[in-house]
């Protein structure tokens, strides 16, 4: 871009901190001369009928103009807020339907704008992807412009140099040849890019000198960057998956599709293509904070597997510890969670034992009290079926039963009994954790309520009617382990870094020009030294005096002994 | 030794509160002394704003052996002058005096819980309400801007006084998840960015003040320029602080993002999930990419560029406040 003469619009551009080349390049539709714009992209004017080329252009260089960016930025901004607020399928699938449950009438809406897959949703996608777009149209040009300018050299000096910031002159009796030369190595030696203007019909010299084209560089490189991230998450989420599984202490798990619990595949990710490994949950390590006011806080809690890489390999240990997952082939095992399992008799009218197992039962808080649900559809003559919640530690809390410690110091199992239909026959799925209780009926006290039954281990229960009996044997623990596949996942790091390295530049480098002139004078040589920072925050006040100080005559051989590099170390 | 440790810490932050409360009630007075005050163009612009009174050489003995025993309007201004120059360096003398007991607070809530005290909302308050502090007296130091003082030391002791009254824990252990060094990484970068942020955000707030009054000056030429605001450096020179706080911060922000990113991988199995915290995290940083965007768009410099630095600050706090209040997700652990 021509240097601009130092008027007052120069000033301002410099004070606000504004490299005139960060605004958008040449080419880009405020920027460009009148004369090559369509007749209609003048501003408020009526538009007649647009060719549609003409119409393409003008909508391209809306696009892909400064405010549009600022606008999809805030868009981006704003849309990002409704899925912290609405629960997200992606994230909490049971969440959503608690909540499409509380609200049947705002949440066909929802659903119909998207509102539980906010971040997949085709209006978020289309802002990013505007964003995007506006990124790339105004990089290319900008490349273009930058790679022009780094092969052209520094510019030539403006007519007034007294008019700059910073500004210093003097007169010598060196010979004008001389002290051009050494202003010439001077500035090289500053690591600056010199060119040398000779300028007959005025008799002078002028050495040029220009630093600070990473900033732009650091500018580009950020943005090229933000399109890298984007380009290696879409990759990452395409062709990885993710899923999640409980595992009860004591027993195995293979990566297999029916082995989770939820599973979330990539658009383009093969199930068949899942690494055949297997593990077994061996033991189980968890340790809460017992004394102090911390009392409760979970400390540690780890997982002994025995991994088998792939069928027919030795099996091997692994010591799973939260932050450090288990690494099989590109798939990684993830410890997130624990909690009890509870383990059940359950014995029918009959005295046939209708289940017999740990049951799975998740946690609600920080006190582990934890909720569950067991199903006997076995049962006879008819099918039973229990939920309730599991105690660690029972206690009374004002009296309502409570835990008051996550350890099984005191386990007590609380449940209400039903029988009748479960509805797991009906062919439709049905979540573990869920009672159907629509064909189901309570046992109930004399008086008529539910009746609770409350275990300790060992205890058990009469449900009366003769309808059987559930038996408290003991509990398990188990692990919640997270398994994905991220493929490609250094790419977004590597843009990532990338971004932050560009942006370094383009914050902190700080592009100066430089010039001295030197002007034959009544037999004597005017030299005049000056600088224009193009953004603010230096001091080329401070350099020019740098400059001149070693130009003078008085510390000429200083000057030619030590190169000034004082400028880099300051 | 824990118990000991941790008691120095609480005595020492409850200590720094005071002292912040009255570094504020300093900058008020000498905010108060320079109410009538007139502009001081002069010593504004090219000293970087520090109240440097012109007349500052004056000795006393000469206003009060002045004739008839009254002071001239001259004489009584280079007073008042110096007693609101005196109360802002009381201010930060002050200031300073209690970022020394601040810092050793924090240090000694980390020995005493053997860790980095990162572990709650309370000890991360504790943390970035030092940055802040850091952060304005570095810039002191380099910028000369001790105008900001009044903000600043209302911040802290605001935020240091709810931090130990509203938010304090007692020492405890670190949650599972917490146990990887990415928590030093990552919650430092987020810390001193926060920090950044927050002395942006005010520097942004102190420049809107200024520069409505130069725009309201500048329509109406006869109205009166004095107060501290008119004491104060001119808004470009506002503005020029605040943007180079907020370039500071926002690579570091991208850098603590990026950090919280590769944490995720390794204790939840993805780098990105849109938890609220990483979905606000995210606002931040749009927020604020756009503001630097902003100040290289037409028409949206200066005042409107402030505008959206100070969103991007409303959506930081939130993300710190709001979402450890309200919001669920995987960092309810640093919750209250």
């Amino acid at each position: 871009m021509a240097l601009r003469p130092p008027s007052d619009t120069t000033r301002t551009q410099v004070e606000d901190g504004v490299l005139d080349t960060d605004r958008r390049p040449e080419g880009h539709a405020s920027e460009k001369p009148p004369s090559e714009q369509g007749p209609s992209t003048g501003r408020g004017g009526t538009a007649p009928a647009l060719r549609p080329v003409e119409f393409g252009r003008w909508l391209w260089r809306q696009l892909t103009s400064m405010r549009t960016a600022l606008i999809l930025l805030f868009l981006l901004a704003v849309a990002s807020v409704p899925g912290s607020i609405v629960p997200q399928r992606r994230i909490d699938p049971s969440a959503v339907q608690l909540f499409k449950d509380d609200h049947p009438t705002l949440s066909p809406l929802f659903e119909r704008i998207e509102m539980f897959d906010v971040y997949s949703s085709a209006w978020f996608s289309a802002i990013y992807l505007l964003l995007m777009l506006s990124l790339v149209g105004c990089i290319i040009p900008r490349l273009r412009v930058y790679a022009a300018a780094v092969r052209g050299m520094p510019p030539k000096a403006p007519r007034n140099l007294s008019r700059l910031p910073a500004y210093d002159t003097w007169t010598t009796d060196e010979a004008d040849a001389g002290v051009a030369k050494r202003a010439q190595a001077l500035l090289r030696s500053q690591r600056r890019r010199v060119r040398v203007f000779a300028d007959p019909p005025a008799g002078d010299v002028v050495v040029s000198a220009e630093k600070g084209y990473l900033r732009e560089a650091g500018n580009l490189l950020f943005h090229c960057s933000l399109v890298v991230v984007l380009v290696g998450v879409a990759v990452t989420g395409l062709f990885g998956f993710r899923g999640s599984a409980s595992v009860i202490v004591g027993n195995g798990f293979s990566n297999t599709l029916t082995q989770y619990d939820d599973f979330t595949p990539g658009a383009s990710f093969d199930e068949t293509s899942l690494t055949p490994f297997t593990f077994t949950v061996e033991d189980f390590h968890v340790q809460w904070q017992r004394d102090g006011a911390a009392a409760g806080t979970p400390l540690t809690f780890n997982a002994d597997l025995a991994v088998t890489d792939q069928p027919g390999a030795p099996p091997r240990d692994y010591h799973l510890r939260v932050n450090h997952p288990l690494e099989v082939d590109g798939t990684s095992v993830f410890l997130v969670g624990h909690g009890y399992a509870p383990r059940v008799t359950v014995r029918d009218g009959k005295g046939n034992v209708a289940f017999s197992g740990p049951v799975v039962f998740l946690p609600q808080d920080g006190s582990f009290v934890s909720y569950g649900v067991v199903k006997a559809p076995d049962a006879a003559p008819s099918q039973l079926g229990f939920e309730g919640y599991f105690f660690p530690t029972a206690d009374l809390c004002e009296g309502q039963p409570c835990s008051t410690f996550p350890d099984a110091d005191n386990p007590v199992l609380s449940l209400l009994a039903y029988q009748g239909d479960l509805g797991v026959d009906s062919g439709q799925p049905q979540s573990v954790y869920v009672l159907d209780k629509d064909d189901l009926s309570p046992f109930t006290t004399p008086g008529g309520n539910p009746r609770a039954l409350l275990l300790r281990v060992g205890e058990q229960a009469q449900l009366g009617d003769g309808a059987g009996s559930i038996t408290f044997d003991g509990y398990d623990r188990w692990v919640r382990l997270q398994v994905s596949k991220s493929p490609a996942k250094v790419v977004p790091l590597v843009g990532v870094l990338a971004a932050i390295v560009g942006l370094l530049g383009s914050l902190f480098v700080r592009p100066r020009r430089t010039w001295v002139r030197v002007t034959p004078r009544d037999g004597r040589t005017l030299v005049e030294v000056a600088a224009l920072d193009r953004v603010f925050g230096g001091d080329p006040a401070d350099h020019v005096a740098d400059v001149s100080s070693s130009l003078r005559p008085s510390s000429a051989t200083a000057a030619a002994a030590l190169p000034a590099q004082q400028e880099d170390l300051r | 030794m824990t118990e000991t440790l941790a008691t120095v810490s609480n005595n020492m932050l409850y200590s720094a509160t005071v002292v912040y409360a009255l570094a504020l009630l300093a900058h008020v007075a000498e905010w108060a002394m320079a109410h009538k005050l007139p502009a001081d163009d002069e010593a504004a612009g090219s000293r970087g704003g520090a109240l440097v009174a012109t007349g500052s050489v004056s000795s006393p003995v000469a206003s009060s052996a002045s004739p008839l025993g009254a002071t001239s309007p001259e004489t009584r201004s280079v007073n008042e002058v110096e007693r609101s120059d005196k109360y802002g360096r009381i201010g930060l003398s002050l200031t300073a005096l209690a970022l020394i007991l601040h810092g050793v607070g924090v240090v000694s809530r980390g020995l005493a819980a053997d860790r980095v005290p990162w572990g709650s909302m309370y000890e991360f308050s504790i943390t970035v309400s030092l940055a802040v502090a850091a952060a304005y007296l570095y810039l002191v130091r380099r910028y000369r801007v001790r105008w900001l003082g009044l903000l600043v030391t209302g911040f802290l002791a605001l935020v240091l006084g709810i931090a130990v009254i509203v938010l304090y824990r007692p020492v405890g252990p670190l949650v599972p998840a917490l146990h990887s060094y990415w928590l030093v990484i990552h919650v430092s970068a987020a810390a001193i960015a926060g920090g950044a942020f927050t002395v942006g955000a005010l520097a942004s707030v102190l420049f809107l003040l200024r520069s409505r009054l130069e725009a309201r000056a500048s329509a109406r030429p006869e109205l009166p320029r004095s107060g501290f605001l008119w004491r104060m450096p001119a808004a470009s020179d506002i503005d020029k602080v605040a943007y180079r706080v907020h370039a500071f911060a926002f690579p570091l922000w991208t850098f603590a993002v990026l950090a919280g990113a590769i944490w995720a991988q390794y204790a939840w199995g993805r780098f990105w999930g849109w938890d609220p915290k990483e979905v606000w995290a995210f606002i931040t940083w749009v927020a604020y990419a756009a503001y630097l965007h902003a100040r290289a768009t037409a028409g949206w410099q200066g005042r409107r560029a402030a505008y959206v630095a100070l969103f991007g600050y409303a959506t930081f706090v939130f993300n710190f406040v709001g979402i450890n209040i309200f919001g669920s997700g995987l960092h309810a652990y640093a919750g209250l």
